[in-house]
């Protein structure tokens, strides 16, 4: 590099400058727009607002009923997150922590999940959840994300429990401790990296996922928000002002997150496929 | 991705430790036995059944596998998005993994706001994919959307298009689209890769009067096989999956006439129905193309580790 030649340099900013736009300024646009009546989108796409105003958001919350699908996807994140975290833990501590002869095959059973492509067991699943009726329930998701999280989450998971030192679980076994107790008391405290990864990993995914509520909710006020946007952008196509606040309000939580945290989300997304 | 199981060699004296402990992996086995193995499996038997509607008929052995490829439209209909996919992998693997995979190098090179543009290539990702979708689709149209409008302001007209409409540049167009969303997980992926490099290492090849291409070809490109492995498989998953962009922002007959159809869509079709046209679901032929195209994943995933194991061992 000291011996490369001049040009170098300015040329790797140059790229990096180019590429950075084209990555943000979609989404700049995107929360720009969403300021603006339609009528200035038409005449004047690419300006800034004129004047900032919220009735695109009024008219938006008009439209369709967004709290609603905001609290459905709060709801349905915060519970699968909070399940993930419990039933992962379990079974990771089991399978790190001990050496019954099946954990080497039951990891691996695990892991197995990410090269399923769950999608195209869908046809068992509407009528597993049919079954069981949770068409239309919030569960039927909270179900899904659990499921699909656990390979992810379980190699997350798995990974740190092995470097956590024994000692300290022998210690409290010696004081009598059970295995919930050595596992919550002891080991958990102790794991917060690994956690806070697999609770991002998973709050976006949550979050974001829009297949399985497009095909197990029809329920319009069972909708999470990424089923809504797909309605809104199907029965409202006409009034882009709305349309820009609904996808800005739809990402804002996840960008907000992403300033405050923009480190763990970046470690996150990538832990999996690192490891 | 599956690493070696390596438990630390701990002489635990069973008999201190309660049997309840074999109750926790209970729950996670049940609902991943529940949820994803039991649905992939069942998929891959309901293949064999004839299907009217969500019923169960009798068992036919492959007649719903000789359906989907011998009679039409199906037949033509595979090929047709079958094509697709493997342009989305092609598309991805040289656009977005080989920018990713130089742009990740760049940072490597410790250049100023390393940080910033980690975060600004990584913003799109965490989006939803139907507001990726909903978002390139306003930016594309025709009328009003941003780049007809940007064209428009750099003179040159005659590029503008309708992307999305035109069956030419409308599956390109999606790929792209694609493209923009995951490639800052790209980057992160093999800068990790170039990161975990020993330095000495490449310290060495320099004094040896390695530099430039060089250096590229016999220190950096072997040592990044792992990382590149990681995206191939990656990619390759998530191409032949393609689903969401195609259905977000050209419906599930991937218009204009199929032409941004793929596999996973067209399955789609097949299993629910599409909104227009013939609404009858198939679900035999649906389990039927379900089937070849996880074999199909699987197969390639397992011959692309072996491969990239030998040539591991080869280095």
């Amino acid at each position: 590099m000291k011996q490369g030649a001049i040009w170098v340099r300015p040329f790797y900013y140059l790229v990096v400058f180019t590429v950075a736009t084209i990555s943000l300024y979609p989404i700049l646009l995107m929360i720009l727009s969403s300021f603006k009546k339609s009528v200035d989108i038409y005449k004047n796409p690419l300006g800034l607002p004129t004047s900032f105003s919220l009735d695109t958001y009024r008219t938006l919350l008009a439209k369709i009923p967004f709290t609603t699908y905001f609290l459905n996807s709060l709801f349905v994140s915060i519970v699968s997150v909070i399940l993930i975290v419990v039933v992962c833990s379990l079974a990771a501590f089991y399978i790190a922590r001990f050496k019954f002869s099946w954990n080497h095959a039951l990891f691996f059973i695990f892991l197995l999940g990410m090269m399923i492509p769950i999608k195209l067991g869908i046809v068992p699943l509407f009528i597993l959840m049919r079954d069981l009726g949770l068409i239309n329930s919030l569960w039927s998701l909270i179900l899904m994300n659990m499921a699909t999280s656990i390979p992810l989450s379980m190699l997350i998971l798995t990974g740190f429990f092995k470097t956590m030192p024994y000692e300290l679980e022998e210690a409290a076994r010696i004081d009598g401790a059970g295995n919930l107790r050595v596992l919550w008391h002891v080991m958990l405290p102790l794991m917060r990296p690994a956690l806070g990864t697999v609770v991002i990993i998973n709050f976006i995914a949550s979050w974001n996922d829009f297949f399985f509520p497009l095909i197990f909710i029809t329920e319009k006020m069972k909708r999470t928000i990424p089923v809504g946007m797909m309605s809104l952008f199907g029965e409202h196509s006409a009034d882009w002002g709305s349309l820009f606040a609904g996808l800005t309000l739809a990402s804002l939580p996840m960008i907000l997150l992403f300033f405050i945290a923009s480190k763990q989300f970046m470690e996150g997304l990538t832990a999996g496929a690192i490891k | 991705m599956i690493r070696e199981y390596t438990a630390p060699s701990v002489r635990r004296r069973k008999s201190r430790v309660r049997w309840t402990i074999h109750l926790f992996p209970i729950p996670a086995l049940i609902i991943y036995g529940l949820f994803v193995l039991y649905p992939i499996l069942a998929a891959l038997s309901y293949s064999f059944f004839e299907w009217k509607g969500m019923a169960r008929g009798d068992f036919i052995g492959f007649q719903n596998f000789v359906t989907l490829f011998t009679t039409e439209p199906y037949g033509s209909m595979f090929w047709n998005a079958f094509k697709h996919n493997v342009l989305y992998f092609v598309v991805q693997m040289i656009v977005m993994n080989g920018l990713a995979f130089f742009l990740a190098f760049i940072i490597y090179q410790k250049i100023k706001g390393a940080e910033f543009f980690k975060a600004a290539f990584f913003l799109p990702r965490l989006l939803s994919v139907i507001v990726v979708g909903f978002l390139w689709k306003l930016i594309l149209n025709p009328n009003f959307g941003t780049l007809n409008v940007i064209l428009e302001k750099l003179g040159l007209e005659t590029l503008q298009k309708a992307w999305l409409g035109d069956p030419n540049t409308a599956l390109i167009a999606i790929i792209l689209v694609n493209c923009w969303f995951g490639l800052g997980f790209g980057v992160l992926i093999f800068l990790a890769g170039f990161q975990g490099i020993p330095s000495e290492l490449v310290e060495a090849a320099k004094l040896d009067g390695a530099k430039g291409f060089t250096l590229l070809r016999t220190i950096y490109l072997p040592l990044m096989v792992p990382s590149i492995m990681i995206m191939g498989i990656l990619t390759f998953i998530q191409s032949f999956e393609a689903f969401e962009l195609v259905y977000a922002m050209q419906g599930s007959m991937g218009e204009p006439y199929y032409s941004t159809d793929t596999l996973a869509v067209f399955f789609y079709r097949l299993a629910f129905g599409s909104s227009t046209a013939s609404g009858a679901t198939a679900i035999g032929l649906g389990s039927a193309l379900a089937t070849v195209l996880f074999l199909f994943i699987l197969v390639c995933t397992t011959l692309f580790l072996r491969f990239t194991n030998k040539k591991n061992v080869q280095m």
